[in-house]
């Protein structure tokens, strides 16, 4: 057998963006820069929503450098074409500068000011109008051969369960694997699910710098959610058999896969090559703002500042949640959960339980489904409308050079 | 001592260190099941996912699975007992549940 025959080279397609990366979905972002531009902003998107047309936003009227940073990526990442900001007014947030961003990125931007506009009505049919323009120009786009080492796939985990540890996330992981053997880029997070697995995890780092910081990171989760009184564990995960956060952690760590680690991104920064690579999403300096994460929304928006084109979400309780931006595949760790949600899920990952497939076998097949999202497929959470997005107050300090050692 | 892998075949046990056995199909209240050499017999169901002991695990002595410590057992456990947030608790930060909010307001668990 050729290599050919056991490993074809897939045919992928994007948008290719101005900066050299490459889309796989062409989405026109409409972004409220205040809660109070919510509403108008939800209005002009709603009739465009099976038309690729998604809404994101910032409900705060305070200033956020960590905000600002994650909108600056969010809207000019790979998978969107072009944006349409909404501002009251009077607001604090930058739109200044984020249009600005997104003008130089070479996408098309547009901000409507509802208090300049005059309004409700006129804003929405400002809006409409304009998205209908641009609308019509990306979908004439035309795209371009892409390779797997173009990619960044990002992982999460969420309503995990005791069936998480043992089937989703290692097949995850498995897929992780694969991707990174293609030059691929994949992020996995969530250190404060880490709790118990820090030395295991630094013992996979390519320096020993890196090493170093990969278990600071998850000490700094630690001390947080302490300081918060809560780690981050909900009462389904208990429902679902597991007892502890170190219990769920040795679970959610199993989405790592086994490749060296590459390095440590924090939120909107971007790999700088393929290789594996850890988001530190727990905010640094004293607690401020709550929680790291509201729920599993913020941080799937937070790998797709990262320039994660999809994200693999391995759930066991059954989450239904998609996301704006970038495809969410579904994975089900519980095969219960499965039969009864299947509609919601892309990968019956509880067939390993039952001893109908291998790890290896789930884990190929979530590697060819990201690949088919790239080829014109799309997940079951963009079929159902699932353009979930969460963004809230947080505070960090820039990466310093050790934490990407290969850049 | 008794073999901690003789183990019903609805239970699998991740390690050999593990001190505990994942249910990988849901174990009936009343229906024998056979751990560790012994045949027990839970009062209650215990679903897909949860754990039981499959070797006795002294009260203060660390849970394993994955080969790893997941927390500590904070009363004895005998082989076949479900192994939970009642008997064990984590050793980093406390884990927070809806038990009691259940049992005060009606509703059922998994």
């Amino acid at each position: 057998m050729t290599l050919a025959e056991t490993h074809p080279e897939p045919a992928l397609r994007g948008y290719l963006r101005a900066d050299g990366r490459k889309g796989i979905r062409n989405t026109v972002v409409v972004a409220y820069l205040v809660e109070c531009a919510h509403h108008v902003a939800r209005e002009i998107a709603w009739p465009f929503r099976d038309a690729d047309v998604h809404l994101i936003g910032f409900p705060g009227c305070f200033p956020n450098a960590y905000a600002q940073r994650m909108m600056e990526a969010l809207c000019t990442h790979p998978n969107v074409g072009a944006v349409l900001l909404l501002s009251l007014g009077c607001e604090s947030f930058d739109k200044y500068g984020l249009a600005h961003a997104v003008r130089q990125s070479g996408r098309p931007v547009e901000t409507i000011v509802i208090q300049a506009t005059g309004g409700t009505r006129r804003s929405i049919a400002e809006g409409q109008a304009w998205i209908e323009t641009q609308r019509a120009a990306l979908d004439a786009a035309e795209t371009v051969p892409m390779a797997v080492s173009e990619l960044i796939v990002g992982t999460v985990c969420g309503g995990s369960d005791g069936t998480s540890g043992i089937t989703g996330n290692p097949a995850a992981g498995r897929a992780f694997d694969m991707l990174i053997e293609d030059g691929a880029a994949c992020i996995f997070e969530e250190t404060g699910e880490l709790i118990g697995c820090e030395h295991i995890m630094a013992s996979r780092a390519i320096t020993p710098d890196l090493a170093g910081i990969l278990e600071q990171s998850v000490a700094k989760a630690a001390r947080y959610y302490a300081t918060l009184g809560y780690g981050s564990f909900a009462p389904g995960n208990a429902d679902g058999g597991l007892s502890t956060i170190e219990e769920k952690s040795m679970g959610a760590y199993a989405k790592s896969g086994s490749s060296p680690i590459s390095g440590l991104l924090k939120p909107a920064d971007r790999p700088p090559r393929g290789g594996l690579y850890l988001l530190d999403v727990v905010p640094d300096g004293e607690v401020r703002f709550g929680f790291p994460n509201i729920n599993d929304t913020a941080e799937i928006a937070e790998l797709i500042a990262c320039g994660s084109h999809a994200v693999l979400f391995v759930t066991g309780r059954g989450s239904v949640v998609g996301s704006a931006i970038s495809p969410v595949v579904k994975i089900c760790a519980n095969p219960e959960t499965y039969r009864r949600m299947a509609d919601d899920m892309d990968v019956d990952a509880g067939r390993i339980l039952e001893g109908l497939a291998s790890l290896d076998d789930v884990g190929r097949e979530i590697r060819d489904l990201v690949l088919s999202l790239a080829q014109g497929a799309r997940t079951k959470s963009e079929e159902l409308g699932h353009r979930e997005f969460a963004l809230t107050y947080k505070s960090f300090e820039p990466i310093g050079p050790a934490c990407l050692p290969a850049a | 001592m008794a073999d901690p892998d003789d183990l019903d075949p609805r239970l699998i046990r991740l390690d050999p260190r593990d001190n505990v056995a994942v249910v990988r199909q849901r174990l009936e209240a009343g229906l024998p099941v056979r751990v560790a050499g012994r045949v027990t017999t839970p009062a209650r169901d215990i679903p897909l996912g949860h754990k039981v002991a499959c070797r006795p695990i002294q009260a203060g002595e660390k849970v394993l699975k994955y080969g790893a410590p997941i927390g500590s057992a904070v009363a004895a456990i005998a082989p076949g007992d479900h192994v939970h947030v009642h008997n064990m608790k984590s050793d980093y930060t406390a884990t927070h549940t809806l038990d009691e909010a259940r049992a005060r307001h009606g509703g059922s668990a998994a």
